[in-house]
């Protein structure tokens, strides 16, 4: 009853300013502050426009051309898209980022979550758990898959087969085998970036009305329960949040792939970003930059219409 | 009206001074020059980088219009390929056999060709090697830096150990598996390793020793030639890997070996035997500070038929496309100093060799002539007396070398023949039940469709 009364108001409000704000000249229009405004925001949009926008422009512009860089450029239509598309690569590609965002999903997506609620159940220095569970997200990248590199050495005194074979399991080939190199590379990115999405839910577990839980115990109920029934529900928002972005950020997995085994062995590793990266720069003689952009904007296209689905088909679960 | 024209006159006087001072500036600005050029990998000791610096300052002293900043510089594909593209290569940089021509083709190394004709010397290089440094149109669009032939390096103190005779290193690949499995089994440490890395290397050394056995990768020349990558020899090359990978399990943990790995591996002294060119020493030294004294080198172990022969390769320098005549001019001058001097003339062969021993650097690594064997012997005399890599251990390889049937690298499309290859070897080394037959097909395919588009 409230929302139909509130409508109306706003739009008779809005009606009645437009008709009594006289039309603006150039110079109302400076005095008003418009000036100062463009000013204000010429920095930003220069930034934008030189660094996100004009290289969009340059990529859809670039999926059309034959080009290396050095020498004009040639107008080939969709010849890129097709030869992507036909590519014996690209089914490869694809499989193998699918594996690794259902990997991460299964294994990455639900280890922050019982993280942050552990956590956030600890009374005491809860400041340096934190702070643990963050470290790894400080460690520069490159450092963290060197270090993980050593780790995953396949000979009996690797790191980790010198873990394991002390409860007589292993060696294993880690990296070396193309059954083991994927789940490999999950389980170094899932800890090099669980702490982010660890600090997000515990910033969002202090939202939950502790009256909820109190009212849950008073029911009965355990602290699974109350999980289930209270702390999920009241997070619900953020999980649908970081689960689209852990989707379009597992789409677009580069680093761990390129940096571990070079999209190897044997291509198991090889995904969709490093894909475009060989098109680009996996030729010595000069790259094929066209192949490259069309598939990065066929990427950019399926993320688009995934996200709109998605956002479309939760939209009411996480307002509710 | 006197001081009025006293001032007018001073100043045309100081007018004319300035312009004849800002003309003298100028001409001296034009008539100096500046170019980068590639010097030595990143990560070389500081003996090796000393001895570069030497080079530069002599040159600069016999060129005094020119300025030379060196850049370190290591070529991979994909760095080369990014570099190419932003344009952040030094003015001369350096570029394997298998590229040149295609760049040429494509505009993106600069027409050396009046500069390079006029180099006294420029009708002594070896017609074979001088074809790999011009393009369609015969113009030279790069000059040698040096040649190599693969060889089969190996460890002398492993072979020791191992109860092998480190003066008979394996001359056949049954040989090479035996060697291999015995090292293993006495020492621990992997008998026999290729690099497997998805970077084209592991191709390169399929092809290697695919060539050893008779096979080759194509027939034809250009977008008209055929990839023959599933013939009979690789098939049997791959064999034997996957052999000595499970059964012998010969060959350790480690299966993505790069270039530059395996040559950190061997000089750590945990590898028994490799592939790679043959000047792969001076890398040895300068990066990874290898122990001289564990070192040997031998030729390619080759089949007993017709079309056997040993991969044979090779290194140029070309210049920037968007160089100044002044700058290409100034760049023909450097590489002239720098690369083929040291080969041709006896004063700058010795002042080189002076300069490398002075600085601890090896002087006398395996490598084939860039003009002919006469004048190749003859530079060795020279800097004979200079000699410091161990090359009494050397001898396996250099007593046979040039009578090998040295075959070069495939010629179409060589880099996406060998990226096609690499997913053929770690599929091999990574998975025991790998069907060769069935990837060597689809590497077929795979190469045949960039040979056909000209990647």
């Amino acid at each position: 009853m409230l929302d139909q009364l509130r409508e109306p108001a706003f739009t008779k409000r809005g009606l009645s300013r437009t008709s009594r704000v006289p039309r603006r000249s150039p110079i109302t229009w400076v005095r008003g502050g418009g000036l100062s405004t463009l000013l204000f925001l010429a920095p930003l949009l220069f930034v934008f426009g030189a660094f996100s926008w004009y290289p969009i422009v340059r990529t859809v512009v670039m999926s059309l051309q034959h080009t290396n860089l050095v020498q004009p450029a040639t107008w080939v239509g969709f010849a890129n898209f097709k030869a992507v598309w036909h590519d014996p690569l690209f089914p490869v590609a694809v499989k193998n980022t699918l594996y690794f965002a259902g990997l991460a999903l299964v294994f990455g997506y639900p280890i922050p979550l019982i993280a942050a609620v552990l956590m956030s159940e600890v009374r005491k220095r809860r400041g340096i758990y934190s702070a643990l569970a963050y470290l790894p997200v400080v460690i520069p990248p490159v450092v963290a898959v060197l270090l993980w590199k050593f780790f995953y050495d396949a000979s009996s005194t690797g790191v980790f087969n010198t873990v394991l074979g002390w409860i007589h399991l292993g060696p294993y080939p880690w990296l070396q085998s193309q059954q083991w190199a994927m789940p490999s590379l999950v389980l170094e990115s899932t800890w090099a970036n669980a702490g982010a999405t660890v600090i997000i839910y515990l910033a969002a577990l202090t939202g939950v009305q502790t009256e909820l839980y109190e009212a849950a115990s008073v029911d009965g109920a355990g602290i699974l329960r109350k999980v289930w029934h209270v702390t999920l529900p009241q997070l619900r928002g953020i999980l649908l949040v970081t689960l689209i972005l852990q989707i379009i950020g597992t789409a677009q997995v580069f680093l761990e792939p390129y940096l571990f085994t070079s999209g190897g062995p044997a291509n198991a590793t090889l995904t969709v970003l490093l894909l475009i990266y060989n098109y680009a720069f996996g030729n010595s003689l000069g790259g094929d930059y066209g192949k490259a952009t069309a598939l990065s904007l066929m990427l950019a296209v399926f993320l688009a219409i995934f996200s709109l689905i998605y956002l479309r088909a939760t939209r009411s679960w996480s307002t509710r | 009206m006197k001081s009025l024209r006293r001032i007018a006159t001073a100043v045309a006087v100081a007018g004319l001074v300035a312009l004849c001072a800002t003309a003298a500036a100028l001409g001296s600005r034009s008539s100096s020059v500046t170019i980068s050029v590639a010097s030595l990998i990143p990560g070389s000791t500081q003996a090796a980088i000393d001895q570069f610096n030497s080079q530069v300052a002599q040159f600069e002293k016999a060129n005094p219009g020119i300025t030379v900043k060196p850049v370190e510089y290591n070529w991979t594909g994909p760095t080369f390929a990014a570099k190419l593209a932003a344009r952040t290569l030094p003015t001369v940089f350096e570029v394997p056999f298998t590229d040149a021509r295609s760049l040429g083709d494509n505009g993106q190394l600069a027409n050396l060709t009046p500069y390079a004709k006029a180099l006294p010397y420029f009708s002594e290089f070896n017609p074979a090697v001088i074809a790999e440094g011009t393009d369609a149109k015969g113009q030279v669009v790069a000059l040698p830096k040096g040649a190599y032939a693969q060889a089969l390096h190996y460890n002398r103190q492993l072979f020791s150990e191992a109860g092998l005779n480190p003066n008979k290193p394996p001359t056949t690949w049954a040989q090479v598996r035996k060697d291999a499995k015995i090292i293993t089994e006495k020492t621990g440490k992997a008998g026999y390793v290729e690099m497997a890395k998805d970077d084209n290397t592991a191709g390169w050394i399929l092809t290697t020793v695919v060539y050893s056995l008779g096979g080759r990768m194509e027939t034809g020349t250009g977008t008209s030639a055929k990839a023959t990558l599933d013939n009979k020899y690789t098939i049997q090359a791959l064999n034997m890997l996957k052999a000595m990978r499970w059964t012998d399990n010969s060959m350790g943990s480690n299966f993505s070996y790069s270039w530059g790995d395996i040559n950190q591996a061997f000089a750590a002294g945990t590898v028994g035997m490799y592939v790679s060119g043959s000047d792969i020493y001076t890398n040895l030294v300068q990066a990874y500070n290898v122990n001289p004294a564990i070192y040997g080198i031998a030729p390619i172990p080759l089949a007993k038929n017709k079309t056997a022969g040993v991969l044979g390769g090779g290194t140029l320098a070309a210049v920037r496309p968007d160089a100044s005549k002044a700058q290409i001019a100034a760049a023909v001058k450097w590489m002239s100093f720098f690369y083929e001097e040291p080969q041709i003339s006896k004063t700058q062969a010795i002042r080189n060799a002076q300069t490398l021993v002075a600085n601890k650097q090896p002087v006398g690594v395996p490598a084939l002539p860039l003009f002919n064997k006469h004048l190749y012997d003859i530079s060795q005399t020279w800097i004979k007396p200079y000699i410091n890599v161990p090359i009494a251990q050397m001898k396996p390889f250099l007593t046979g070398i040039f009578s090998e049937n040295l075959i070069p690298e495939p010629e179409a499309s060589t880099q996406s023949v060998y990226h096609a290859l690499d997913a053929v070897v770690e599929g091999v080394l990574t998975n025991k039940d790998t069907n060769v037959v069935q990837m060597l097909q689809q590497a077929t395919s795979e190469a045949q469709q960039a040979i056909s588009s000209g990647a």
